[in-house]
């Protein structure tokens, strides 16, 4: 299935891009963050498993359980620093 | 019936015009209470020259929508709105804006405080601070995710 990716902030400039859409077979958002990081260098260095990534699912914040659906806009980003 | 609102802008805003419309047509109010947050020059011991706020568009609106619903379910107010500035921002200038409307103080006040505390954690919001060392992005801090417990709210388990 497709899914549409986005990233903010620091995730973003480690990745290079503020988006791009994979074909994934990946049942849930954590799977999906374990395939990415296989695409590249930079993929693997933003998304390590070490640093603290948030996600959200259609633009609603989501966990690592969250389960995907064709078409999903799933979005990687750090802990939120507003205010 | 509660009014409810939003804004995510580049532009400033006018909080005495704010504070005013806020109340406007509605004698049922006896207390307005805000909160508003502004750039700092210093930040961990670095003069920070310039500010950029990144945001998630879509997401952000949506984010604060539910924090103005929560709000409303929890306490007795009349109105509460959101003013947040993205972009390029400059030591002094105004970042968010908070304000809450209610019959009564306290409840204006809780609210008040509720919504800053839900969106420092919340809201899809990045600081990136220029300082003499560089560009560096701003660090969540854990006090502002234990300011958000007070409030019985659990954060998502996240991975990492």
């Amino acid at each position: 299935m497709k899914i549409h990716l986005r990233y903010f902030a620091s995730v973003r400039e480690a990745i290079g891009s503020g988006q791009e859409t994979v074909q994934t077979q990946a049942a849930q958002v954590g799977q999906l963050r374990l395939e990415l990081m296989k695409i590249s260098p930079q993929h693997a260095e933003a998304l390590a498993l070490h640093k603290a990534v948030r996600a959200a699912l259609n633009q609603v914040a989501c966990t690592e359980d969250t389960a995907l659906s064709d078409g999903d806009e799933v979005a990687f980003f750090p802990p939120v620093t507003g205010g | 019936m509660v009014s409810l609102s939003v804004s995510i802008q580049t532009e400033d805003f006018d909080i005495g015009q704010e504070h005013q419309a806020l109340r406007a047509q509605d004698e049922r109010v006896g207390a307005v209470c805000s909160f508003l947050g502004t750039v700092r020059s210093q930040s961990d011991g670095q003069a920070v020259s310039a500010m950029a706020l990144e945001h998630y568009p879509g997401m952000t609106e949506k984010a604060i929508m539910a924090m103005l619903n929560q709000a409303q379910d929890k306490f007795d107010i009349h109105a509460a709105r959101v003013i947040h500035r993205i972009g390029d921002l400059m030591p002094g200038d105004q970042i968010v804006w908070v304000g809450v409307t209610s019959a009564h103080r306290g409840q204006s006040f809780q609210a008040c405080e509720f919504l800053i505390d839900y969106l420092k954690t919340q809201a899809p919001f990045w600081k990136k601070e220029q300082t003499p060392n560089g560009a560096r992005w701003v660090d969540a801090r854990v006090s502002d995710d234990d300011a958000l417990a007070r409030w019985g709210i659990e954060l998502p388990r996240q991975a990492g």
